[in-house]
């Protein structure tokens, strides 16, 4: 995952919690090979440690510093402010509170419409594909076609789709008898749907794949053991697929909540954060605040209240995932 | 496991059915259909929007716009691309350019730092290994939106704003590429190495002779992932780049839809050039996309 990818899950996956720290993850590797003088690991490493130092640690460090001042990007004065930026977002009335969490409220919805059914539908689609069957292969590469594609991509696509006059789903809608010009891209509620569809769409092959991936280490005797049991199918479901697919599942939920929780792209050109700012997401809101209007000190502290919150809730989503898994 | 408490008399003949059917479930010829059915069904909704895009992208706008839209252009027309080849308000070919050279330099950056310090860290033993994995490893953790605006100071202060380093380099650093190496490196058996070794070469050679050629999968997945993700990046270069002829392909994506606003036949042109390279990518090297997607997802 690039530093710099925030708008959308573009990313291959950095791994969920736990995955590449676990025991095994951080384990000795064995014999270490001997040889090369005392400095030779350190040259190995030093171009990446220079560019991890100069692009991650220090702007990590750095942002706290900056959420500490009035910086605005283009003054020469940056005065120190302490908490002042922190206790303005939270105090109610400020001229910068109200905007910050209308941001934090929109991205919660986001997350909140969007992430069921990432986690839903893609596990549906993954036991429907994860059988032997002539063209599997096909439809698999079909469902993940999308995912290959960067947001700006399906933000002008489904903003064009999504037009209130000449775009398609309201000419399909009208064909239905449902009475068309439906605002999907100025109104609410139809907002909710024109942000959480395309991205269904376009993310869903992704958690697709990676269910697959986990139902294939499922053995089949397992099932084959069910079904001697007298196990039907949702009972195959419920006793074996689930609980296998468990480890998978707290990946996919958690990357998922993430990645909606980072929404940018879709609102910034599917609805442009309307009506009003109420589709203004969290990092559309820091990006106007602190790289258009360059008020740094503000936009630093919502980044790191923010960051904390994504922090907050991946903890919690792994800690209830895995005491369920302990009952 | 299974509930026992189902009886177990229905189990008998549907394992023997089973076994007689040779295949594992037997389906009906309806089921089978009705099966296909649904797989079609679902292709096409997820293939269509894209269909869509292409073939509008050889309409003429008033086409695009028109009450009742057409699947095939009637009158199919390059004029969109040509127009787009050679409107001054819309370089996209210079933002292909741009987008090219970002996406490969980040792909090269990244293939060299990260497999340098991930044999270093897979594969050394020096003092303060453990922190640093740990403290690399960690940084996988935090939120990308968390170095925004301060990468951006950093990125001003060298004098990169506007310009392409700005898109290669601070991307380049993302602990993915160090953590997907390691990985890799500690799977491989470690006896060529130290029979390099007893041959007398040294740490850079056996890297370069023996772990680099071994892990051409590794590197090649790698690589294209890295090309997609930079390809695909939106947010970052929406702030870094400005000027119209510094544009990267996605940013530029949105310049075309405020500037043309309901032009869509030309905004879908600009969507094809976006996307043509990386389907393609994906069309060619499929498989090798997904399961490079899906291990990297898993595997740890």
């Amino acid at each position: 995952m690039t530093t710099t990818d925030v708008g959308g899950r573009a990313a291959p996956p950095a791994a969920g919690p736990g995955a590449g720290v676990g025991p095994q993850g951080l384990a000795p590797t064995g014999r270490g090979v001997k040889g090369g003088s005392g400095l030779t690991p350190y040259l190995f490493l030093a171009p990446y440690m220079i560019l991890f130092t100069v692009f991650v640690l220090a702007p990590a460090i750095f942002l706290i510093w900056i959420s500490l001042h009035d910086w605005d990007f283009l003054l020469p004065g940056k005065p120190f402010v302490g908490l002042d930026n922190y206790l303005n977002l939270f105090k109610p009335g400020s001229v910068t509170s109200g905007p910050f969490w209308s941001s934090m409220e929109a991205t919660g919805k986001f997350v909140l419409y969007s992430v069921p059914l990432l986690v839903a539908i893609p596990m549906a689609l993954a036991i429907l594909l994860n059988q032997r069957f002539p063209g599997r292969n096909f439809f698999r590469a079909a469902y993940f076609a999308p995912y290959v594609l960067g947001v700006a991509v399906v933000g002008i696509l489904w903003h064009f789709l999504l037009d209130p006059s000449v775009g398609l789903v309201n000419f399909y809608l009208d064909k239905l008898g449902i009475d068309a010009n439906i605002p999907w891209t100025t109104e609410t509620p139809w907002v909710w749907p024109a942000l959480v569809g395309p991205t269904v769409w376009w993310t869903l092959g992704f958690n697709t794949v990676i269910y697959l991936a986990g139902l294939q280490d499922i053995p089949r005797e397992l099932y084959e053991a069910a079904k001697v049991d007298g196990a039907g199918r949702w009972a195959q479901f419920r006793n074996v697929t689930l609980p296998g697919l468990r480890p998978v599942l707290i990946f996919v939920v958690t990357t998922t909540i993430l990645a909606s929780a980072n929404v940018f792209g879709q609102p910034y050109l599917i609805t442009n954060g309307r009506p009003g700012i109420e589709t203004r997401s969290a990092i559309m809101y820091i990006g106007q605040e602190g790289l258009r209007e360059f008020r740094m000190g503000n936009a630093a502290s919502a980044s790191f209240i923010l960051t904390l919150a994504l922090i907050l809730v991946s903890l919690v989503t792994f800690v209830a995932f895995r005491e369920r898994k302990e009952r | 496991m299974a509930q026992t408490t189902a009886p177990r008399a229905p189990a008998a003949p549907r394992a023997a059915r089973a076994q007689r059917g040779g295949t594992r479930r037997g389906p009906s010829p309806l089921r089978r259909t009705a099966f296909y059915g649904v797989l079609i069904l679902l292709t096409v909704a997820f293939i269509s929007p894209l269909l869509f895009m292409v073939t509008t992208s050889f309409k003429t706008d008033v086409e695009a716009v028109a009450a009742n839209p057409t699947w095939i252009p009637k009158n199919p027309t390059v004029e969109g691309y040509r127009f787009m080849f050679s409107t001054d308000q819309a370089p996209v070919l210079r933002w292909f350019l741009n987008s090219l050279l970002a996406a490969t330099g980040q792909a090269v950056l990244i293939l060299v730092v990260a497999s340098m310090a991930a044999y270093a860290l897979a594969r050394m033993e020096f003092r303060g290994r453990k922190l640093l994995t740990v403290t690399i490893l960690a940084t996988l953790f935090i939120p990308p939106v968390s170095l925004l605006i301060p990468n951006y100071v950093i990125v001003s202060q060298l004098g990169w704003l506007d310009s392409l380093p700005a898109v290669i380099v601070p991307g380049a650093a993302a602990a993915f590429g160090v953590f997907f190496l390691r990985q890799f490196f500690i799977s491989l058996p470690h006896e060529l190495e130290e029979a390099a070794l007893l041959d007398g070469a040294n740490r850079w050679q056996i890297f370069y002779k023996v772990i680099l050629p071994l892990s051409k999968p590794a590197l090649a997945t790698l690589a294209l992932l890295s090309f997609l993700v930079n390809w695909n990046d939106f947010l970052w270069p929406l702030y870094v780049l400005f000027s119209p002829e510094r544009l990267t392909l996605q940013p530029g994506l949105a310049t075309l839809q405020s500037a043309f606003a309901t032009n869509y036949a030309t905004i879908m042109v600009g969507g094809v050039i976006a996307s043509f390279p990386v389907l393609i990518m994906y069309i060619i090297a499929q498989r090798f996309v997904i399961e490079g997607v899906s291990r990297s997802g898993l595997k740890g």
